[in-house]
């Protein structure tokens, strides 16, 4: 997935076109743990980066998931509802969590794959 | 010194890190939360078949000397005296304003009593107890046991023992003497192994070894509670809390409730006559959301209490808790909403234990 950006709170972003699909880290959800709810956010619900929009509970802990970018949100997934393991078998994949419509600059801070793979050693 | 270095470390330990433990310091133990089965799977598996925990970190003890059983009933309103050879009790040890200073474990091995006692508490229970030994009753900690538990419907297949719930006997597993009781904290059957510290890790390799024997952690200890009602003290329990608020009733002695004579005895007995304000219960929120302890609990807009553990029950399959509602909300069904990151989550007060338990009677 050498096109995923990442940030120092553990999400991935990828981009479909001009949408970015928003989800947490393998490293994110190994930490957390087994997955039992998430809370998502409206779709249409404008957003700024860094703005804590949705909610990952697990069996130990509750944690905020940011917006890592501004912008609209598009499209939530709605089979983590249901099916909130996704997030742990398939935190890159099918456990996506929202899509946003961005407005305006990236941060200048978004890390590609080997620079997060630093950070994450980093924090050992 | 760093947090890591002043943690203190179980016999068990290179063991716990050599099984893929993930270490989390707890009542100043390094101790594992988890093991890379992870804590739904340790919780499923120790409810199907049987889960070996670590749990040296607690406090064990004996007290000697004649009249040792009555000298204990000074500070809890647990019958120790009519515990018979052989049998484990539930206590609670009360400070002068009834409030709990700690629950704990006492058996009769005949020529002692065999105490353990929390983690988290051991530093104050011990001077506590010893405070009012007469003369010829000693108190002597035992820092050189490790504890462990074995829980699980498979454990009475795996280790036949004559005992039923809360039997308690010396014995040998695997070649190695330990005291085990037919007890634990899980709300299922299964036994806890008091060991000498040098044979702990020995023992440990050997219930391993038995078919069906997964390594769990303080993480599927804590739903395993939880699910079973049981308290954890620091959370359920505090020193502002009588036995009565905590629904403890039960672990009071019929003829303690007569001679009414042990520390905070007063403040008891008002609440047992005239009622209590709070009560413990459990609860059951709508949904998936899990809400933990310090939860806010309203009804009908007002504040009416708070959560004290909260979390989801792997095997109820949706989220539990337990905590203090005003006694006039306390009856099962009774409609809540817990304020979970500002918005009410509807929830019902249910009955206790959200998991059947399965104890050998």
């Amino acid at each position: 997935m050498s096109d995923m950006k990442y940030t120092k709170d553990h999400e991935w972003i990828r981009f479909e076109g001009e949408i970015a699909v928003i989800g947490i880290t393998d490293h994110a959800q190994n930490a957390l743990g087994d997955v039992v709810f998430v809370d998502l956010p409206e779709a249409g619900r404008e957003v700024t980066a860094g703005e804590a929009v949705a909610v990952v509970e697990s069996v130990k802990a509750a944690s905020d998931v940011y917006a890592p970018i501004a912008g609209r949100v598009t499209e939530v997934n709605s089979g983590l509802v249901d099916e909130p393991a996704l997030i742990n078998s398939e935190p890159t994949g099918g456990g996506w969590f929202f899509k946003i419509a961005p407005a305006g600059a990236l941060p200048d801070d978004l890390m590609d794959a080997n620079a997060y793979a630093a950070y994450v050693e980093s924090l050992a | 010194m760093t947090e890591s270095e002043s943690l203190h470390t179980t016999p068990l330990d290179a063991l716990n890190r050599e099984l893929g433990g993930r270490m989390v310091p707890f009542a100043g133990y390094s101790m594992p939360v988890q093991y890379t089965a992870g804590i739904m799977a340790e919780h499923l598996h120790c409810r199907a078949q049987a889960g070996l925990f670590d749990v040296s970190h607690m406090g064990q003890a004996e007290l000697i000397g004649d009249g040792a059983a009555a000298a204990l009933e000074q500070l809890t309103p647990a019958d120790v005296q009519g515990l018979k050879p052989g049998r484990q009790r539930y206590g609670l040890l009360l400070n002068e304003a009834g409030g709990i200073m700690d629950d704990f474990m006492f058996a009769n091995m005949g020529d002692r009593l065999f105490l353990v006692v929390n983690a988290s508490r051991k530093h104050i229970d011990l001077p506590l107890i010893e405070s009012v030994l007469p003369a010829g009753v000693k108190l002597r900690p035992l820092p050189d046991r490790a504890l462990l538990a074995l829980q699980g419907p498979a454990v009475a297949t795996l280790i036949p023992t004559p005992m039923s719930f809360m039997g308690i006997m010396e014995m040998e597993i695997a070649g190695i003497p330990v005291i085990a009781s037919r007890s634990g904290y899980t709300g299922e059957d299964g036994l806890e192994i008091s060991v000498a510290a040098e044979q702990a890790e020995k023992l440990a390799r050997a219930l391993l070894a038995m078919p069906g024997v997964m390594p769990i952690g303080l993480g599927a200890r804590d739903s395993l509670r939880l699910e079973a009602g049981l308290c954890l003290y620091g959370n359920d329990l505090d020193e502002t809390t009588s036995p009565v608020e905590a629904n403890l009733t039960w672990s009071m002695g019929k003829r303690r409730r007569m001679e009414w004579n042990f520390r905070g005895a007063d403040v008891v007995r008002d609440h047992l006559d005239h009622g209590v304000k709070r009560l413990r219960v459990g609860i059951r929120p709508e949904g998936r959301q899990p809400a933990r302890g310090h939860t806010e609990i309203r009804k009908d807009g007002a504040v009416i209490g708070e959560v004290t553990s909260g979390g989801f029950g792997p095997s109820v399959g949706a989220p539990v808790a337990m905590g203090y509602v005003a006694r006039d909300a306390a009856t099962d069904g009774t409609a809540l909403d817990l304020i979970v990151r500002d918005k009410p989550l509807p929830a019902r007060v249910a009955a206790m234990p959200f998991q059947p338990h399965r104890y050998a009677r």
